[in-house]
C-alpha cells in the first residue's frame, strides 16, 4: 500500500494539477474571508445565503476561523473534483490495467489512492487555513473588528476544532467524489453529477424545504465544516454524513474489487 | 519448477449470451517466443486479460509460471505485460510514467532510464507522453512491461503503429529477450508478423483454438503448393486437369495454377505437361506461410 501511495503522490504532484488546485484554494480562501469583512455593513449580508455575521460575532474567540470554516464547503467541492478525476481517469486512460498488473490487490490500490489524495487534501486545507486566517488578521482592524480573543487559549482551541471539522468535511466530499469516479468511470460524468447535485439540486431542495438540509449528504458535510448550525446539530450532521460516506464507499469498494477490468 | 510458462485448460469467458473465449486449452513452454494469433475479435485480448487477473474466467483454469490465475499476486511480480496498446498518463513524461509504475511495483527506479534507452526513448524520456508518436507510445509500453525484469512477457499487438524499421527492432528485441531466457507471449492479428520470430503458435478464431503447438509442427501438417505458369493462358485449365487426374486439388488463381501436392510431384507434373505439349514458364514448389495455413485450417477465404 505504501508503494501505491508513493506512485499516486507522483501523479498528484504534477504542476498543472498541484499548482492549479492550490491557486484556486488561495484565491477562494482569500475571497471568502475578505468578503466577511468587506461586506460587513452590506444590507445583502456578508455570509452564505445572505446571513450577516456581525462585528461582535467576528470579535469572539471563534471569529478568526469564521472565514476558514465558511470556505470548508468550497474546499469540499474541490476535493470532490480532484478525487473523482484521479479515480475515474484510470478508466478513461486505460491505466487501471497497468496499476492492477503491478499491484494485483485491488483493496491496496484503493486504500493507497485514498491515503495519497487525503494527503493532497490536507495540503489544500492547511494552505486554506493560513490564507483565511491571514486575510482575517489583515482585514479585521480595517473594519474595527477586535482580534484580541482570536489568539487566546479559547481561540486556539477553536482553530484546532475548526481545522478538524474542515478536514472531516473535505475528506467526506473527497470520498463521495471517489465513489462517483468508481461508479461512473468517467471524470466528466463524475464531476458533473457531483457538482450539479451539491451546488444546484441540494441548494434548490433546501430553498424549497429547509428541513431537507437535515438529510441531504452535501448539506451534512458542509455543516460538519462549520461545526453545526441553528437547524442541524454537529453530531447529527456527523452521523448522517458519515453514514452516507460509509455506504457509498462500501458499495464502490465491492464493485471495484469484483468488476472485470475490460477497458 | 514447471516447464510451462502458461498452461490453460477449458478456459472460457462469457459476456451475456456471447462466448468471447470458448473452452480453450494450450500450453506455452518456458523460454520460447509464442505467437498468439487470430483475427480482430477472436478473443486474444480477453484471454490475456484472464491470464493477468483483470477479468474473471467463466469456466476453466490457468497457470502462469506454475501459479493458478486465481492468485495473480503470486506471479505478476515476475510478469511484464502490455495489454490492448500502451496506456499512460498524458500529462506526465515517459520517464515519470515509468517511475509511477516502478514505485507501484516496488522495482528499482534506476531501471527506468536503462529501459528508456533500451527501447530507443533515452533522449525523449523527459517529454510529455501526450507529445509521443504512436510508435514511441508502443516503445514506452514495452519498456513498462520490462520493468519487473520479467520471466514472462505478455504483449498484445506490440507492433501496432510502428514503421517497418520499428517492427524489425521489436522483433529483434523479442528474440533477444527469448535468448536471455524470457518467455515471450505475443499477440498479433498480422499472422505473417509472428511467423518470423515464433517457436510456438497458438491460433485462435472466434474464441476457439485452431492450433496450439510448435510452429514447425504446424507447417509440416500443411501440404506445400506447387505453382505452375504456362506461356499460354489457355493451357492453365489443362494443367489443372492433369493435377486433378493425379488426385491433387488444383485451382487457377490470376495467371497461375495452384496445386496442393508434395514437392517431389513437381518433376512429374513437368514431364506430364511436356508430354501434353504444354511449355511451362514457371514451376515453383512453395511452403504455405502462416496466414495461408490459418485460412486453410479455419476454412476461410
Amino acid at each position: 500500500m505504501f508503494n501505491v501511495m508513493r506512485a499516486e503522490l507522483r501523479k498528484l504532484r504534477r504542476p498543472t494539477l498541484f499548482l492549479g488546485t492550490m491557486g484556486a484554494v488561495v484565491f477562494f480562501s482569500g475571497l471568502f474571508s475578505a468578503l466577511l469583512y468587506l461586506l460587513i455593513d452590506s444590507p445583502q449580508g456578508n455570509a452564505d445565503r445572505g446571513r450577516v455575521i456581525s462585528r461582535e460575532v467576528l470579535a469572539l474567540a471563534s471569529g478568526g476561523v469564521q472565514g476558514f470554516s465558511s470556505v470548508g464547503g468550497f474546499l469540499g467541492i474541490i476535493a470532490l473534483c480532484v478525487f473523482a478525476a484521479q479515480t475515474a481517469q484510470e478508466y478513461t486512460y486505460g491505466t487501471l490495467r497497468n496499476l492492477l498488473i503491478r499491484q494485483p490487490s485491488r483493496m491496496k490500490i484503493l486504500a493507497g489512492k485514498l491515503i495519497s489524495m487525503i494527503i493532497f487534501a490536507l495540503a489544500m486545507i492547511v494552505l486554506s487555513a493560513i490564507i483565511s486566517i491571514a486575510t482575517s488578521v489583515i482585514l479585521a482592524p480595517t473594519v474595527d473588528v477586535s482580534t484580541e480573543l482570536w489568539f487566546s487559549p479559547e481561540g486556539i482551541e477553536f482553530l484546532y476544532t475548526t481545522f478538524i471539522n474542515v478536514v472531516i468535511s473535505v475528506i467526506g466530499f473527497g470520498i463521495i467524489g471517489m465513489v462517483l469516479g468508481l461508479l461512473l468511470r468517467s471524470p466528466i460524468s463524475a464531476i458533473s453529477l457531483g457538482v450539479l447535485w451539491l451546488l444546484i439540486v441540494e441548494n434548490l431542495l433546501v430553498a424549497v424545504k429547509n428541513s431537507t438540509q437535515s438529510w441531504l449528504p452535501g448539506s451534512q458535510l458542509s455543516i460538519i465544516a462549520t461545526g453545526g448550525n441553528a437547524d442541524v446539530s454537529y453530531s447529527h450532521a456527523l452521523a448522517t454524513g458519515g453514514a452516507y460516506v460509509a455506504v457509498g464507499a462500501l458499495v464502490a469498494s465491492i464493485l471495484f474489487v469484483r468488476r472485470d477490468v475490460a477497458n | 519448477m514447471p516447464n510451462t510458462a502458461i498452461s490453460v485448460s477449458d478456459l472460457s469467458k462469457k459476456y451475456d449470451d456471447r462466448l468471447a473465449v470458448s473452452h480453450i486449452n494450450f500450453e506455452v513452454p518456458l523460454g520460447t517466443v509464442c505467437g498468439f494469433v487470430g483475427p480482430n475479435g477472436s478473443g486474444k485480448t480477453t484471454t490475456m486479460r484472464m491470464l493477468l487477473g483483470l477479468i474473471t474466467p467463466t469456466t476453466g483454469q490457468g497457470h502462469i509460471l506454475g501459479e493458478p490465475i486465481e492468485y495473480p499476486d503470486k506471479y505478476l511480480s515476475r510478469v511484464g505485460a502490455m495489454i490492448e496498446g500502451p496506456a499512460f498518463y498524458p500529462a506526465l513524461s515517459g520517464q515519470e510514467n515509468l517511475m509511477v509504475l516502478a514505485r507501484l511495483g516496488g522495482f528499482p527506479v534506476e531501471r527506468v532510464q536503462t529501459l528508456l534507452e533500451k527501447v530507443g526513448l533515452g533522449e525523449r524520456g523527459k517529454s510529455k507522453y501526450k507529445t509521443y508518436s504512436l510508435g514511441m507510445k508502443q516503445r514506452l509500453g514495452i519498456a513498462a512491461a520490462l520493468l519487473p525484469d520479467p520471466k514472462l512477457l505478455m504483449l498484445d499487438e506490440p507492433t501496432n503503429g510502428l514503421d517497418p524499421e520499428g517492427i524489425q527492432e521489436v522483433r529483434a528485441l523479442l528474440r533477444d529477450l527469448a535468448n536471455d531466457g524470457i518467455t515471450v507471449f505475443v499477440s498479433s492479428h498480422l499472422l505473417s508478423e509472428l511467423e518470423i520470430i515464433s517457436d510456438h503458435i497458438v491460433m485462435l478464431r472466434k474464441g476457439e483454438i485452431v492450433f496450439a503447438g510448435p510452429i514447425g509442427e504446424l507447417m509440416t501438417k500443411q501440404q506445400p503448393t506447387i505453382i505452375a505458369k504456362s506461356l499460354n493462358y489457355s493451357d492453365l485449365s489443362r494443367i489443372a486437369e492433369i493435377a486433378e487426374k493425379s488426385g491433387h486439388h488444383a485451382a487457377i488463381r490470376n495467371d497461375s495454377v495452384h496445386i496442393l501436392a508434395p514437392m517431389d510431384w513437381a518433376p512429374i507434373l513437368n514431364k506430364a505437361a511436356f508430354d501434353a505439349g504444354i511449355t511451362l514458364a514457371q514451376l515453383a514448389p512453395q511452403l504455405p506461410n502462416l496466414e495461408e495455413t490459418f485460412f486453410e485450417m479455419t476454412g476461410d477465404k
